[in-house]
């Protein structure tokens, strides 16, 4: 095993994009908060943490967790969430692009948490549905909306 | 982002998860890494020699890699090393945390530390202050291992005869440090 960084390496690198994929989560007003959350439970499981080889995913799969419960806050159902120690190494990592995630920052929330949650934290539909707490179609609906909206943004 | 970063390690260090603050001080001699756990100041780096990820990678591995930048926590160490470098603080009064150095070293690092602004002691002065007169070569790596240079003053130590010796910042900057302490006087 590889000695850990300095954590102060992982903000370096990670805490822009991570940022963003919180801002496209939760929207700009409360990605702050979720953002301090994110890092402040990374800090506290760092030294434990035994697989370094994918931090980065890591620390997505927290902060998908901090933006669901966040969504949970806001009066949604729970939702059972892994243990991010169990995760690591196998996240897939989302392709970030932090210009597409200002756009995702700017739809409407229900597209908004569900682009989110479906691309940057590779939920399936069923997960988004029980994050946001409406039905899986109703789901797949936001999301299909707001990926239509990206769409003829980007264009 | 940047106030979000500082909010996080003010966060951090309210919650205890701040296991080793750093920032860079500047100095005459160029810019310090100076690093501080909750017991103290543990680690000050010299401008020509560190190199930055380097001293962070070793922090991490010898005491915790909860490492962030956090120049709020070391407001006081700041303000200190710079009253110092003009001359206006001779004392300084900072918590020390020791735990990069042991045995010998540690006890001959506390002998040094126990010098007064503006005198000197031989090596072998402190090797009989850490309590083995005739190791004067270890009193020489203590000082050349001081994690704390500076506040820890090694540059106080000098040979038998009143020479100079060795210094991690180069002698240049241990002359400058006793020039400004008056030892050296500006005879030289």
């Amino acid at each position: 095993m590889t000695a850990l960084p300095p954590f102060q390496a992982l903000l370096d690198e990670h805490a822009a994009d991570v940022m963003a994929v919180l801002r496209g989560a939760v929207g700009r007003t409360d990605a702050d908060d979720c953002f301090q959350e994110t890092f402040l439970a990374a800090l506290r499981a760092y030294p434990k943490l035994s697989d370094d080889g994918n931090l980065r995913g890591w620390l997505l799969t927290i902060a998908h967790r901090k933006a669901i419960d966040h969504h949970r806050a806001d009066g949604m159902r729970p939702l059972p969430v892994a243990e991010p120690e169990e995760l690591a190494g196998t996240t897939a990592e989302p392709e970030l692009d932090a210009g597409v995630w200002e756009l995702v920052g700017a739809l409407p929330p229900k597209q908004r948490a569900a682009v989110a949650l479906r691309y940057a934290c590779d939920l399936p539909h069923a997960e988004i549905a029980a994050a946001l707490g409406c039905s899986p179609d109703a789901a797949r609906r936001s999301l299909h909306e707001g990926i239509k909206r990206l769409r003829k943004e980007l264009a | 982002m940047k106030k979000s970063l500082q909010q996080l390690a003010n966060r951090a260090a309210e919650e205890g998860l701040l296991d080793v603050a750093y920032t860079t001080v500047d100095s005459p001699f160029g810019p310090l890494l100076v690093a501080a756990t909750p017991q103290g100041l543990v680690k000050i780096s010299f401008p020509a020699t560190y190199d930055t990820d380097e001293t962070l990678q070793g922090l991490a591995a010898q005491i915790s890699p909860r490492v962030l930048e956090a120049p709020a926590e070391l407001d006081d160490v700041r303000r200190q090393l710079d009253l110092y470098f003009e001359g206006k603080l001779h004392e300084f009064d900072l918590p020390l945390d020791w735990q990069l150095s042991k045995g010998f070293r540690r006890r001959a690092l506390r002998a040094i530390d126990r010098i007064p602004y503006g005198k000197t002691r031989s090596y072998t002065e402190i090797a009989r202050s850490a309590g083995n007169e005739r190791a004067v070569r270890a009193a020489g790596t203590a000082c050349g291992a001081n994690p704390i240079p500076i506040v820890v003053p090694c540059h106080r130590v000098l040979r038998s005869g009143g020479a100079l010796g060795g210094y991690g910042g180069g002698l240049p900057m241990k002359e400058a440090l006793l020039e400004l302490e008056g030892v050296l006087g500006g005879q030289r």
